[in-house]
């Protein structure tokens, strides 16, 4: 809220100044909307799946998420965490990724989560191989961190013209407009290069060493369906980024609106004690 | 109050036990039999509810240094682990973080409450000062916990502090070096602070035990600061101040639980989810909400005083801010002790509360902001059109014989009929003298909002003038701007001035309104217009 007042100011200034922006910032974010943003919204888990596998597909190729493990994506709260649901059709007990709104199930524990072990096993993962003792690569288990790009940070530098592409996990956390600031940069290429850099407003100091990574529409097939339009990915992956930096927003959003719910209940109870005993005392 | 406890055992465990250890009988007159002027309003709730949030720090501490790693390269990576797979991490984290910032607000709030209604004054001084000790010991938690997750704020933020140190005439770089455990902000720091971080609350804890005793030996003050003197003034602190802290802290709670279940992210910096990184400075450092007023005072020194420079004066400014609060009941001359009879008084103290939030948002802008600008940037243009040039070269031996050089070359330039020159110079031992004479002068004045406009005014105008003449003397003239900086130099002097001067002047020239003579006369004479 503080930052909100702080933002506001500045915009206030920046207005009596007379100049849009600050060379060296970027622009604000775009005005974008996701449904999580709202107090009590919650995450389109379609668009996470989706902005999931456009992370894996192009993302990944350059930036680690070394917070998260492939187990995250089936635990509750996750993209893929699947549930036991019963089938009002044939009565018989079914599993199923997510829980359709107000329907009960049982949580599936993401070791038998079939989809999470999919996903896990696309990726090739360092690992000591304990007969020889040698470096060789394995396919990933869900218990494994989300794979590393680069051995390290030399390497990362290395082929990257010397930029170093920043974790993901925490990357929507990491930036002051959030999940819109991560949308403004992926839509925000003006197509234009100085250099070996690409010019992007929204990015501070205008100069950015990534290239478009949503280049052209249709980067990857949804196997929703959706039309993979360049806003669509940028879209998804967003939310996808938003969940990854707050996988518990959920959970943590349920658990405040009970806790209110009762601290206003207790607050009336307890002002009407206070009121039961000072009757009777002038004060 | 001491000496006259109502406390009586009632069965033969208690009879046994008070004979022994009389702690049920403490407990019943310290929080039960203790009589609370019958006229104390919501702003004496908040003791409660800082009772409340040291607790929550401790046990929510307690639980998450349990699971955090003090190592430079695993601490951020821990905190992200309590965050994610810790079962209710989130929550308890959430509720440290939060809880923080929830702490200095009920603590500010205390805090004014304190000086509003003259609550340092005599008998009080010793729960006031030990209530100051509190607070600093709480800055000093909360500084050494910024630092522990170990991202970018945390890592420059430490830095910076402990910087301010080195500022400390003499002893500075000793300290300095001491605290961080060598030159710079290291693994051996982040442990130290850890340990620190883990041991001040426990120290607060026992501070508090002493400022609740002193409360307890001096009784509370209350809205009109007449001390109670019969029994019809007072009630006993159970139920009836118990009731109303209650309900006040459950109120307290919502606002908590707001930040901690929908916004936990709010009041702190988004740069601290990058990790630390010694070889990048942030854009900008700054602390979190709550010290951003001493960090104003801290940099609205940018200048030197005398022998000071800038830097020791503001550190020792900032450290005057928080220490003049040690010396305030001995600052107030006045008789009277709340505020609802000082008539003037009580408006310098409604300044005095904006300006402490004025200078709240100084620390967070950006200094050399421009609040207002009066004037705008001008430039003078003087050149002479369709003149006659004549130039003669420099050539001296040596840069420190330059000026002399130009100065004669001018000098012979003007005597041969130039009404105007300019050296060009070219190293530093060659130059090119210009003059240029006859011709018509010229002269034009521009003005612009900024001085890159300005700039890009000039360079349009000598593209106009062009060959016209050979060279275009500028004069510029900045306006007076009206930065951060120079605002938050008012509102320091403001809060020096209110503490230093005014308090012990209005004190001995102030009419104080007509004081009621009992609590009870108070409460049952006619309403009070002020709280």
């Amino acid at each position: 809220m503080l930052r909100r007042i702080a933002i506001a100011a500045a915009v206030a200034a920046v207005a009596l100044g007379g100049s849009a922006y600050a060379a060296n910032e970027g622009r604000p974010p775009k005005d974008v909307h996701f449904s999580f943003q709202s107090p009590l919204g919650s995450y389109d888990m379609a668009a996470v799946q989706r902005g999931f596998q456009v992370y894996a597909q192009v993302c990944s190729t350059c930036h680690s998420m070394e917070h998260l493990s492939y187990r995250n994506l089936g635990e509750p709260g996750g993209p893929f965490a699947e549930y036991s649901v019963r089938n009002h059709q044939t009565g018989e007990m079914e599993n199923r990724v997510g829980l359709p709104a107000g329907e009960h199930g049982e949580y599936v524990d993401v070791v038998n989560n079939p989809y999470v072990r999919a996903i896990a096993a696309g990726f090739q993962v360092p690992d000591i191989d304990q007969t020889t003792g040698e470096v060789t690569q394995r396919p990933a288990r869900p218990s494994d961190h989300f794979r590393n790009p680069f051995a390290n940070e030399y390497a990362a530098r290395a082929a990257n013209n010397g930029a170093l592409p920043p974790d993901l996990s925490v990357i929507t956390l990491a930036r002051a407009g959030g999940a819109a600031y991560v949308f403004s940069i992926l839509t925000g290429y003006t197509g234009e290069m100085r250099g070996t850099q690409y010019v992007n407003d929204y990015f501070p100091g205008r100069l950015i060493s990534m290239p478009p990574p949503l280049a052209s529409d249709g980067l990857v097939t949804y196997s929703d369906g959706t039309t993979a339009t360049r806003d669509q990915m940028a879209r998804d992956v967003a939310q996808y980024l938003q969940w990854a930096a707050d996988p518990h927003m959920e959970a943590r959003k349920t658990m405040g609106v009970q806790v209110i719910i009762f601290l206003l209940v207790l607050s009336a109870l307890l002002y009407l004690a206070y009121k039961a005993v000072w009757r009777g005392q002038s004060h | 109050m001491s000496g006259s406890s109502t406390y009586e055992p009632k069965s033969g465990f208690t009879r046994w036990l008070d004979k022994r250890l009389p702690i049920i009988r403490l407990t019943h007159d310290s929080f039960v039999a203790f009589p609370t002027p019958r006229n104390i309003n919501y702003w004496w709730t908040f003791g409660a509810m800082l009772s409340l949030c040291l607790g929550v720090q401790i046990v929510t501490g307690i639980v998450l240094a349990m699971h955090y790693q003090p190592n430079i390269h695993d601490a951020f990576a821990s905190v992200q682990r309590i965050q994610r797979d810790v079962p209710f991490g989130w929550l308890i984290q959430n509720l440290h973080a939060v809880g923080a910032s929830m702490f200095f607000l009920a603590v500010y709030v205390h805090m004014f409450r304190g000086i509003y209604y003259g609550s340092y004054k005599a008998p009080r001084e010793v729960l006031w000062i030990l209530g100051c000790l509190i607070y600093v010991l709480m800055v000093a938690t909360a500084f050494l916990g910024y630092t522990l997750p170990w991202g970018q704020m945390s890592f420059w933020g430490a830095t910076v502090i402990t910087n301010i140190l080195g500022a400390i005439p003499f002893v500075g770089e000793s300290i300095q070096v001491w605290i961080r455990g060598g030159g710079a902000i290291d693994q051996p720091t982040l442990n130290r602070f850890f340990s620190l971080h883990y041991l001040l609350p426990f120290v607060i804890a026992g501070v508090v035990v002493l400022h609740v005793w002193a409360l307890h030996e001096a009784g509370q003050n209350n809205p009109t600061g007449v001390e109670p003197k019969t029994k019809d003034d007072t009630v006993p602190f159970t139920p009836y101040a118990t009731m109303k802290d209650l309900f006040a802290t459950s109120l307290f709670l919502i606002l908590f639980a707001t930040f901690v279940f929908f916004m936990p992210q709010a009041l702190g910096h988004s740069d601290n989810f990058i990790p630390a990184n010694p070889v990048q400075t942030p854009s900008e450092i700054v602390p979190e909400w709550y010290l951003l007023p001493f960090y104003a005072i801290l940099r609205a020194f940018d200048f030197n005083i005398g022998p000071i420079d800038s830097k020791t004066a503001g550190v020792f400014a900032m450290f005057a801010s928080i220490g003049v609060l040690f010396i305030l009941p001995w600052l107030d001359t006045s008789r009277v002790r709340s505020m609802r009879y000082r008539p003037a008084a009580r408006w310098w103290f409604m300044i005095f509360v904006a300006v402490a939030l004025a200078l709240g948002w100084c620390g967070g802008q950006n200094p050399s902001t421009v609040l207002a600008q009066p004037g705008s940037f001008r430039a003078t243009l003087n050149w002479i059109a369709n003149g006659q040039t004549s130039q003669q070269r420099i050539q001296v031996a040596s840069p420190a014989a330059f000026q002399a050089a130009s100065d004669a070359a001018e000098a012979q330039l003007r005597a041969q009929g130039a009404t105007m020159t300019s050296v060009v110079r070219e190293s530093g031992t060659t130059a090119l003298a210009l003059g240029v004479s006859r011709g018509s002068p010229e002269t034009r004045v521009i003005t612009a909002a900024t001085s890159d406009d300005l700039e890009a005014e000039i360079t349009a105008a000598k593209a106009q003038i062009g060959g016209s003449s050979p060279f275009v003397a500028i004069k510029r003239e900045a306006p007076f701007q009206f930065t951060v900086t120079r605002f938050a130099q008012l509102l320091t002097a403001y809060y020096f001035f209110f503490f230093i001067v005014l308090l012990p002047l209005l004190g001995l020239r102030e009419k104080p309104n007509r004081v009621p003579d009992t609590i009870a006369k108070s409460v049952l004479g006619q309403t009070q217009g002020a709280s």
